[in-house]
């Protein structure tokens, strides 16, 4: 194709992996036209159905994005994607898929040296020896709900509140026993004096 | 014992406090928001109607969406958005399995798997030149088993492989400076006609074999004058054209590869018409529509070159396309309108006598004019042909027709968001019954005791999926009254179209729809645009019986000189209440904080000649403004000079015609920016409508620092010359952004701050005294977020009890911007990942509560991030007393925490703007972000510490306190009985 005009090919990556199988040698030769290069890479988003709460994070609503939003594209069912006629200088590319964290990648391309093209993640500062995007997480949009378990309940407001219902009732009486029976009497006395009503007072009387 | 008490209490304040970012449990989605998807207004479609599989219609839209549509129900199969400057020029369908589209002038060609809308295959065609583009998937060209694609752009025709995108030949014809029309391929002999002109009167075709781009003749004819329009192909050799009177018919013939031509006056073939005609671009096999003098008239072209008239068409709206029926048998399909209805006719290209299909339909009037018709043919059971149309209207909405009824239709006049407000709904007036209390009480404990079921996780599934429906359903949420808590609202958002609806919040659903009659295309305003939406009457305290209402401020035209249109609509009703067509023009439109006696809030109109308009037009107004006269300020940015102008009013227009209404302005100050150094990119200002809480913020150490709050606070961004492109453009050493805030009543520079080796696009918020931005750090490589806090120093002097005690303090002085304080401000820079769309900020009802920032990022999703991230006093390691107060130890880069995008796993597509309103409980704040698709939530940055949540378990508390109840007469039973014992000894 059009190989009279002069075709700078800027191919940056040589990767096999596993999660597809799709992979043909024959990868995306483009030509840049006079003033451009061609960004070629390729962005590897593991299979789909590892997790089954996950949602998949389908190739297919994956874009790439230049420098914000300047240029779209979508990946190849191999995961491919290349930017044409784009001018030297360095660039930003970004990945937007659903379900995955994808790090910005800075890309240079030479003016000097047609055919070199330096790529970076711009999250780590790694340098990429061939031009592959991974994700660097998986996102989780939902907080997963905890199976029931009794420390959940216990953990709870109400749980507390019974909790420490519960430590009143059998600690506080533990208390008065050490309690020297002389100063509980003395307190006793105290409280029935100042008439303080007591539970039992108000229940009706049954003996 | 006090200790332990206050360590318990910690203890519980730690357990409720951990977790504080919004997140959602994904059985919780749809609870309280909502997602819309949309398309847009419909460019291209093509049917895809096989005997087997599911049918659809294939739609490429002016949001740059290509779609696939279910054709029973309308639903979206799947669908791809494109980048904004990748519009679609053409969609086709090839080998039965791609969808085929070129976009970018001709200069992107993609294949997309038609099943699920995965991309196959890209091509980039090259070109040297801009041109017409044209896609052309020919039927039946063949190379070696592959089916050819023909494109047509950039100057260079390409046949293109639909198997792997691969341009098989190219011919390039932008050496000659022949302007390429129209591409044709006829199938007898393998020969591609391309059609053109060079000027406007000379005439090309090249003949191309197909096989392999071979230019076999190339021949020219000079034409008797010069055409207008486009050039319409009748068949594979024909074409027709207007001359440049529009009074005459070319019609142009090549056999064997000679030009012919002839002329007829359209005068000879209907009579008494002086009119100019436009030629339609509907492809029919051996006739062509003209438009003339709002006829539709249809002219057949004969074998031998002649023009005969076929039909007039009154009213005529739209003509589709021709379908093949059957062998050589094509049909088309035309629309009038007559009122409210629609007759749909369909006929056979070839027939004239008889109609296959004559229909009437009843369109909302709402809907406008239909503007785009594509037809498709099914065999019904009794072998006759039936159809259905595919009709795009003039509010964007799109229907499919079938039978003489509508069979689905979709709003995507909602895919192009211009303005947002809101409105409340009406209160509540009739009384409860106490039937239905008693049936909602039944109701809520059956609901709860399955809700605590679903908490114990001893649910059954089946339990689970009555759970889920209880909460989708809740029949609260949609209702159509006020509620307490203020979460039910109308949204009024304003299109494209000129068409304004309200979406209830509780469920999305539209509850009324006006297509504004100021926006509609007419002879006065030929091409109207809207441009903002605005609260005109919103009833709190007076004139409580009148609904509150909205207007819509439009232009008749794109440039700034076209005069002003503005319609006001019942917020209730949807009814327009009133419609002027404005005689000045419109540059700005500042709604003042001053209302009436009817509380109609009044505003002025500032036009492009430097003059201002009040609005209502009353005498009540006039009385009100000019009490305030002295206080109404406002700014101009001139972009384009690099000048921002303060102005306040000075005196009654003096002109021919006395308007009380109009008053001059007078310039108060300018900023002139030196345009060699700097070029304004972006300003944004504080919501007039924010509240603040307090003013005083307490420090660590007692202290007390007063944040500077003024409504007349303008952020600035400005940005090198030569870093005003994209990146990628820019060195760093060349590039350099400068931020700048301002008072805009006095012109004062309270801020200046240059980031080197930084660019746009810059994205900016606006709140209280602080102000977050978004930008590129070319050095870094990174986009980064830069917060800058404004504190007023002249009243920090106040801290001393002393003087408070004494009265001795300044407090209570009146804030004003002519006082000069005195002022201090903190920043700090963070890295941000992503890029971003949009920022906006959450706004409360008395502004008590934390605020978030909502950003938009480009994967159209919508993060919040708790403002406490960006606080220019985070450390590398705070103090105790510090952490004790919630500030977070800096870190270079802003964190991005999955749970707490608020549009979880969904995407809002073309995201272009974030609304948040405040509700009525202060905790929450209700967010609506729009682009393609819409997409509402209500959000409660500090969580709901003024509410139980939804998921708030009332069966647990009714069971903790049986529990409490059981135990208070366990341990009384055993009281009573350890007394008895005691007794007994």
């Amino acid at each position: 194709m059009a190989s009279t005009m002069r075709s700078k090919q800027l191919v940056l990556l040589l990767f096999v992996q596993s999660c597809f199988a799709l992979f043909s040698s024959s990868f995306a030769h483009s030509s840049g036209s006079t003033e451009g290069y061609t960004i070629n890479g390729r962005a590897k988003i593991p299979s789909v159905g590892t997790k089954e709460f996950f949602l998949p994070g389908k190739i297919s609503n994956a874009k790439v994005i230049l420098n914000g939003g300047q240029r779209v594209t979508f990946l190849r069912p191999d995961g491919y994607f290349s930017f044409h006629n784009v001018p030297a200088g360095t660039h930003l590319i970004e990945v937007a898929a659903i379900g995955y964290f994808f790090s910005p990648v800075r890309v240079d391309v030479s003016a000097r040296n047609p055919g070199k093209i330096q790529a970076a993640l711009t999250e780590n500062r790694r340098g990429l020896d061939e031009f592959v995007l991974e994700p660097l997480r998986e996102e989780q949009y939902y907080e997963i709900r905890e199976p029931f378990s009794v420390m959940s309940i216990v953990k709870s407001p109400m749980g507390l509140m019974v909790g420490f219902m519960l430590l009143v009732v059998f600690l506080m009486p533990k208390l008065m026993e050490n309690m020297d029976p002389e100063e509980m009497r003395r307190a006793q006395e105290e409280m029935r004096n100042q008439g303080v009503p007591s539970l039992a007072n108000l229940l009706p009387r049954s003996s | 014992m006090a200790m332990a008490i206050r360590a318990f209490l910690m203890f519980v304040l730690f357990l409720f406090s951990t977790q504080f970012c919004f997140s959602l449990y994904e059985d919780q989605v749809g609870l309280m928001d909502w997602h819309q998807q949309y398309l847009g207004k419909v460019k291209h479609a093509v049917f895809h109607t096989q005997k087997t599989g599911r049918k659809r219609v294939l739609v490429s839209t002016e949001e740059n969406v290509v779609a696939s549509l279910d054709l029973r129900h309308g639903e979206i199969f799947w669908r791809q958005i494109l980048g904004t400057n990748d519009i679609v020029d053409g969609l086709d369908i090839a080998l039965g399995k791609y969808v085929i589209t070129l976009s970018s002038d001709g200069s992107m060609l993609r294949a997309w798997n038609l099943p699920d809308g995965q991309m196959v295959w890209e091509s980039s065609l090259q070109g040297s030149k801009l041109s017409k583009s044209i896609l052309n998937v020919p039927k039946n060209l063949k190379a070696d088993k592959d089916d050819l694609i023909l494109v047509f752009g950039q100057g260079c025709l390409h046949a293109v492989s639909s198997i792997d995108g691969e341009v098989l030949w190219k011919k390039d014809f932008s050496g000659q400076s022949i302007e390429v029309q129209q591409i044709t391929h006829s199938p007898h002999n393998d020969l591609i006609y391309v059609a053109g002109y060079v000027g406007s009167s000379k005439f090309y075709v090249y003949q191309i074999n197909a096989k392999n781009g071979e230019l076999l003749k190339d021949n020219t004819a000079a034409l008797p004058s010069g055409t207008y329009g486009e050039l319409l192909s009748v068949s594979s050799d024909m074409f027709v054209t207007l001359d440049d009177t529009r009074s005459k018919i070319l019609l142009i013939n090549l056999k064997n590869g000679e030009i012919n031509y002839n002329d007829n006056h359209i005068s000879d073939l209907i009579k008494d018409t002086s009119g100019q005609g436009v030629i339609l671009p509907s492809r029919l096999p051996g006739i062509f529509a003209l438009n003339l003098d709002s006829l539709g008239i249809l002219i057949k072209v004969t074998n031998e070159g002649g023009l005969v008239l076929v039909e007039k068409i009154n009213n005529a709206a739209a003509l589709s396309d021709a379908v093949s029926i059957s062998d050589g048998q094509h049909a088309f399909a035309f629309v009038q309108h007559e009122e409210n209805k629609i007759h749909l006719t369909v006929k056979d290209v070839h027939n004239w006598n008889s109609d296959l299909l004559k229909e009437r339909i009843v369109i909302d009037h709402q809907r406008g004019n239909v503007e785009k018709i594509f037809i498709n043919n099914y065999v019904r059971t009794d072998r006759s042909n039936g159809f259905r149309a595919l009709i795009a209207m003039e509010d964007h909405s799109l229907l499919l027709v079938q039978q003489g009824e509508i069979v689905w239709s979709r709003e995507d006049g909602l895919a192009s968001v211009v303005d947002v407000t809101t409105s409340d709904l009406p209160v509540e007036k009739e009384g409860v019954s106490v039937a239905k209390v008693e049936q909602n009480l039944f109701e809520w404990l059956k609901g709860h005791i399955l809700k605590l079921k679903g908490t114990l996780m001893i649910a059954s599934p089946g339990d689970v999926a009555a759970i889920q429906a209880m909460r989708l359903r809740s029949s609260e949420k949609s209702k159509m009254t006020r509620d307490h808590n203020g979460f039910r609202k109308l949204l009024i958002v304003l299109t494209r179209a000129g068409k304004v609806f309200a979406l209830h919040t509780g469920d999305g659903r539209i509850v009324w729809s006006v297509l504004l009659r100021t926006l509609r295309k007419s002879e006065a305003c030929e091409r109207p645009i809207g441009l903002n939406i605005y609260q005109w009457q919103d009833p709190h305290h007076h004139a409580l019986d009148e609904n509150p209402s909205v207007f819509v401020v439009g232009r008749c035209g794109p440039s700034l000189a076209a005069p002003a249109v503005l319609s006001f609509i019942d917020a209730y009703t949807g009814r327009e209440l009133n419609s002027l067509s404005l005689a000045h023009t419109v540059a700005q439109v500042m709604p003042l904080p001053y209302t009436d006696s009817t509380e109609q809030r009044l505003h002025l109109i500032i036009d492009v000649n430097q003059q201002a308009y009040l609005y209502p037009k009353t005498p009540e107004a006039i009385h009100i403004l000019q009490h305030e006269f002295a206080n109404v300020y406002w700014y101009s940015v001139d972009a384009d000079n690099g000048i921002i102008r303060g102005h306040a009013l000075n005196s009654r227009c003096n002109g021919e015609v006395v308007d009380e209404y109009c008053f001059d302005l007078r310039d108060l100050w300018s900023i002139v920016f030196p345009s060699e150094s700097e070029r304004i990119l972006a300003t944004m200002t504080r919501k007039s409508n924010e509240v603040v809480h307090t003013q005083a913020k307490v420090m660590t150490n007692q202290d007390v620092m007063y944040k500077y709050i003024s409504k007349n606070l303008l952020f600035v961004a400005n940005v090198a010359p030569k870093a005003i492109g994209e990146i990628g453009t820019a060195t760093p050493e060349e590039s350099w952004l400068v931020i700048y805030i301002i008072d805009t009543v006095t012109g004062r520079i309270l801020h200046r701050m240059t980031h080197h080796g930084c660019q746009g696009p810059v994205q900016a918020v606006f709140s209280e005294n602080w102000v977050v931005y978004h930008y590129f750090n070319l050095r870094a490589h990174r986009y980064e977020m830069s917060v800058v806090e404004v504190y007023d120093q002249s009243r920090a002097d106040n801290k001393d009890v002393w003087k408070l005690v004494l009265g001795k303090h300044n407090l209570t002085s009146p804030f004003s911007s002519y006082s000069r304080p005195e002022v201090i401000t903190k920043s700090q820079s963070y890295y941000f990942t992503h890029s971003v769309k949009a920022i906006e900020v959450t706004s409360t009802a008395k502004g008590i509560t934390s605020k978030q920032l909502l950003i938009g990022t480009i994967g159209d999703q919508v993060l919040a991030l708790d403002k406490r991230f960006l606080d220019p006093r985070r450390t590398l390691n705070p103090s105790q007393a510090e952490k004790e107060e919630g500030i977070i130890p800096l870190t270079d880069s802003l964190p991005i925490i999955a749970q707490s995008y608020i549009t979880h796993s969904l995407k809002v597509e073309g995201l272009r703007g974030i609304v948040t309103v405040p509700a009525k409980l202060e905790s929450t704040s209700l967010v609506f972000a729009y682009g393609v698709d819409l997409f509402f939530t209500r959000i409660a940055p500090s969580r709901t510490y003024d509410s139980l949540t939804e998921d708030f378990s009332y069966a647990l508390l009714l069971i903790t306190i049986v529990a409490l109840v059981a135990a208070i007469f366990v341990t009384w039973v055993l009281s009573e009985r350890k007394d008895l014992q005691e007794k007994w000894r």
